[in-house]
């Protein structure tokens, strides 16, 4: 049976459990005479939630543990001498896989039955053309223990799956039944069945703490990996990076940092002054019908993809700087350049800054404004010398939010960045940054075994703990503020 | 605090000028400075206009070409002799004619239309004209054969993809000059496709495979196309809408309604606002490690990029939900638990379907942040250059698929200048799916916006 009809079926279990229950109910209290203790509804409520709820949980924690436990199992089997110089195991196990799937191909076009499928061997018959015949193409000959291995992952998904099977249906029947046999006309379904809604609200909020727990636990797993083949030191204050495709690599981080810090200086730079300034204008300056149409538009350039971004850098900021300002001044003759990146990037983080600032702007008092004109102060004396000063840190604030969206921020420097990664100061150069490296060692045929692909965990992390540090420091300093005038 | 302290000037600096008319020197500057401020702070605004207005012009004026494209209107003669030499009209015959035995078919097809259209072709050779169609037109032609071999040894009127280039030429991207450096065109070949366009045998359409078609190979730009990026777009937009709605929901109800004021939802909220701001790559990472790698989905598939999608947008539907949930007055709540209600069924009965508009406006919005997320699904795979359509759901959840756009980058990846225009125009297509998205967003909540 497929997954997919399984969960299907237990769903219908659920629904046919609602319709038995309240009837049940209802039949059981015009036996009996006593009235019902909750709704009747309540009941099938309680019968589908305890079949359906607890059967799929169950498939889902299978979907999810089966290949793991296949896969350590059967790797085990395939042994060293089988996999190729300088190939690693995760090759042939993807091979391995392959062939697994290829039997039952092979098994569905040529109506093999399941024993001459297990009686095949490497030794008496050419499996790799046979597999090819069914479209299954395998990169090399297949070795005898890699066959017998697949052969057995194939088995152990089938009985994995047939167990999977048994068992969901088995516990949705099994609650289905007890839960429809208890239906009394006393008893508390709709406490039972609030308290189970309940439980489920609460772990649909856990989800939340589990993509963190996910998120910490593979980019330390890996990385932890990655330090076991790389020294630490090397890695965080080398002034090189020069991956290599057949080890020796240099992979020091300091030049992707200082790439990404310049990047997201440039940024803050185009992007601070101009969104505290529209923010100002438009809340202290702007006539309506100004405000209706400019504030909208620069909402507009908050919800753009950054991808929309990276194309403008790519195809128009860039050949602009190299034509216009960086070829005839010879500072640089490639499109991709920190400038470019720099200054589209800032262009995305105006709104940001913008919309931040407007919020500590208004959430300064009234009486503040009104106390400086009253001693007769201009418009911009006020705002210069009793506003922001008064919303400084909130405005500090929003610029470390901003700062750690332009660090962690990936299709724009991958566009119009460039890939060299080096220390410089010329801001017309190409040069990169974290999260652009993290793409290009993770992109592609990536093998788990490397240094080379386990930096992009490391790069991962580090920048994880750059965002997340911004952010805590950021949204302190922001409450803080709230609350001095709150 | 100059201007404040100036109050307290000498006696005698105030008796110099007592007209409030004229200004005095220090009041000019103070307005001057009052005047130069404000104009810094229009100047911001019209940096910001003009950025959006840059930022749309450079897209728009590089994207809409790609809705047209030049099509040839030529009379095939599908050759028995070439196409099914035993005359068995057997399919597994006619299918071992691979693509390059149908050159020499569209190469005649050329001079026919030429010497129809009344135009000298002496100094081309065939060859040459046969490189003006697009390298998939004997793909095109190919498939035709095949899906109805009945129509061999006749005459078939085809509308043929012209080559990318002479496709260039009509919308400005090619020149003669360029052409005169480029390899794959020559100028007398544009001379002639300009004959040919005025003999009406070139004609230039609205591109409708440009939303249908796959992606195609790198020499062949005219014949690429959105459709299964479209495709993979929206079996995810799918997988997000039903994982993150109710799971966001659920969570927001929880926290906004139940949860009691205690470290572990103290430790949750933490948590949410964390990840609304971890850098969306971060999650791509996540992807690779636990979906693809542990737990062994395939690569490329919607069902991986729907689950790294539905992580990142679940904090925005969350807030969203929470604001939504708050806005429902006291009162409410405390006239259905006065009734009798519990109070599971204050808050599903009541609460909840007052809050769905603000509910639903938040997901759109977050459905429209998660459909041009990009930097996640590069990790996961979707790179990937698939020509196949992924199958109907459920199973085509595990197919390889592109998406929107994670195909503007592939394109822009590409040597050939024409997927640039490509590129542009799958990007109007995205803007143009949230450009709905977020209208439809701002009208659910006009409509039914309700002020306690």
């Amino acid at each position: 049976m497929t997954t997919s009809s399984l969960f299907l079926l237990v769903l219908g279990l659920g629904v046919v459990g609602y319709l038995l229950g309240r009837k049940r109910a209802l039949a059981v209290a015009k036996a009996t005479g006593q009235r019902l203790h909750s709704l009747p509804g309540y009941y099938g409520q309680t019968v589908a939630l305890y079949s359906a709820v607890p059967a799929l949980l169950c498939l889902l924690a299978w979907l999810f543990v089966q290949p793991v436990l296949i896969e350590t199992r059967i790797s085990a089997m395939v042994p060293d001498s089988a996999i190729p110089e300088g190939g690693a195991r995760s090759l042939v196990m993807a091979d391995l896989r392959r062939i697994a799937g290829g039997l039952d191909a092979l098994k569905e076009a040529q109506n093999i039955s399941e024993d001459d499928l297990l009686a095949l061997r490497v030794e008496t018959s050419d499996i790799r053309k046979q597999l090819g015949d069914v479209g299954v193409a395998i990169g090399s000959e297949v070795q005898g223990a890699v066959f017998e291995a697949a052969k057995a992952y194939r088995g152990a998904e089938i009985t994995g799956r047939f167990w999977m099977t048994v068992l969901t249906l088995a516990l949705a029947l099994g609650c289905f039944v007890t839960t429809l046999l208890r239906i009394r006309p006393q008893a508390r379904a709709r406490n039972t069945s609030e308290t189970f809604v309940l439980s489920l609200l609460i772990g649909a909020s856990l989800v939340a703490i589990l993509t963190t727990v996910g998120i910490l636990g593979s980019l330390l797993f890996e990385t932890i990996n990655f330090f076991k083949m790389y020294p630490a030191k090397d890695f965080f204050f080398s002034t090189v990076w020069n991956p290599q495709f057949r080890g020796g690599s240099d992979l020091g981080i300091l030049p992707l940092l200082w790439g990404t810090l310049y990047v997201s200086f440039l940024a803050l730079v185009v992007a601070v002054p101009i969104g505290l300034m529209i923010a100002i204008y438009l809340a202290e300056y702007a006539s309506k019908p100004l405000r209706s149409v400019a504030k909208p538009a620069i909402e507009v350039l908050a919800g753009i993809p950054t991808i929309v971004y990276g194309l403008f850098a790519l195809i128009t900021v860039g050949p602009f700087l190299r034509d216009y300002i960086a070829s005839p001044l010879g500072l640089g003759s490639s499109s991709s350049s920190v400038l470019t990146a720099g200054l589209v990037m800032g262009i995305m983080l105006i709104p940001f800054v913008s919309s931040l600032s407007d919020d500590i702007i208004n959430a300064v008092p009234q009486a503040m404004r009104d106390g400086s004109y009253g001693l007769g102060a201009t418009r911009s004396e006020t705002i210069k010398q009793v506003i922001l000063p008064a919303a400084l840190p909130g405005v500090v604030g929003a610029v470390l939010l901003a700062a750690s969206r332009a660090i962690g921020e990936t299709m724009i420097v991958v566009m119009g960045a460039g890939a060299a990664a080096k220390l410089g100061l010329n801001p017309f150069e190409a040069m990169t940054t974290v999260t652009v490296k993290i793409v290009s060692q993770l992109t592609g045929d990536t093998e788990f075994a490397s240094p080379e692909t386990l930096v992009a965990f490391a790069l991962g992390l580090t920048l994880f703990v750059f965002t997340l540090g911004l952010n805590i420091i950021a949204l302190s300093v922001v409450r803080k503020y709230r609350e001095q005038y709150e | 605090m100059n201007d404040i302290t100036a109050a307290a000037a000498p006696e005698a600096a105030r008796k110099r000028h007592g007209s409030l008319l004229v200004q005095d020197a220090r009041t000019k500057t103070r307005n001057a400075s009052e005047t130069r401020f404000r104009r810094l702070g229009l100047l911001a605004v019209a940096l910001g206009m003009l950025a959006l207005v840059g930022l749309l012009g450079s897209i728009l004026s590089n994207g809409l070409s790609a809705f047209k494209q030049t099509y040839l209107q030529v009379e095939v003669f599908l050759d028995p002799a070439k196409l099914d030499k035993t005359g068995s009209g057997d399919l597994a015959q006619i299918a071992k004619v691979s693509t390059f035995g149908y050159a020499p078919l569209i190469q005649a097809a050329m001079q026919g239309a030429a010497k129809e259209a009344g135009v000298d072709t002496s100094a081309l050779p065939a060859k040459a004209l046969g490189q003006m169609v697009s390298k998939e037109a004997p793909a095109t032609l190919r498939n035709f054969v095949l899906a109805s071999p009945e129509k061999i040894g006749q005459t078939v009127s085809f509308s043929l993809l012209a080559n990318g280039r002479i496709d260039g030429y009509f919308k400005g991207r090619v020149t003669m000059e360029s052409a005169a450096l480029d390899r794959n065109i020559s100028p007398e070949q544009l001379a002639f496709a300009d004959q040919l366009k005025a003999a009406g045998v070139l004609e230039t359409k609205f591109n409708w495979a440009f939303f249908t078609a796959p992606d195609a190979s790198d020499t062949r730009p005219e014949a690429a196309g959105l459709g299964v990026a479209i495709l993979g777009s929206i079996y995810m937009m799918l997988i997000v809408l039903c994982l993150s709605l109710p799971l966001g929901v659920a969570a927001s109800i929880y926290l906004e309604e139940f949860a009691p004021k205690n470290r572990f939802t103290d430790l949750i909220e933490v948590n949410i606002s964390n990840l609304a701001a971890v850098p969306s790559i971060v999650f791509g990472i996540l992807g690779l490690a636990i979906f693809i790698n542990l737990v062994g989905l395939p690569q490329s598939a919607p069902i991986v990029g729907g689950l790294v999608l539905t992580l990142m947008t679940l904090p925005t539907i969350i807030i969203a939900t929470r604001a939504a949930l708050k806005s429902v007055p006291p009162s409410i709540r405390d006239a259905a638990l006065g009734v009798g209600a519990s109070k599971m069924q204050s808050i599903f009965h009541h609460v909840l379907p007052l809050a769905m508009p603000g509910i639903l406006t938040g997901a759109i919005i977050g459905l429209a942040q998660a459909l041009g997320e990009t930097a996640p699904l590069l990790l996961i795979g979707m790179v990937a250059f698939v020509r196949e359509y992924p199958a109907g759901p459920p199973e085509g959840l595990f197919d390889p698929a592109a998406a929107l756009p994670v195909q503007v980058y592939n394109w822009t990846q590409r040597g050939d200048p024409a997927f640039v225009e490509r590129a542009s125009g799958a990007i109007i297509v995205l803007l143009v799916f949230l450009i709905v998205m977020n209208t439809a967003a701002i009208l659910l909540r006009r409509k039914f916006e309700r002020r306690w």
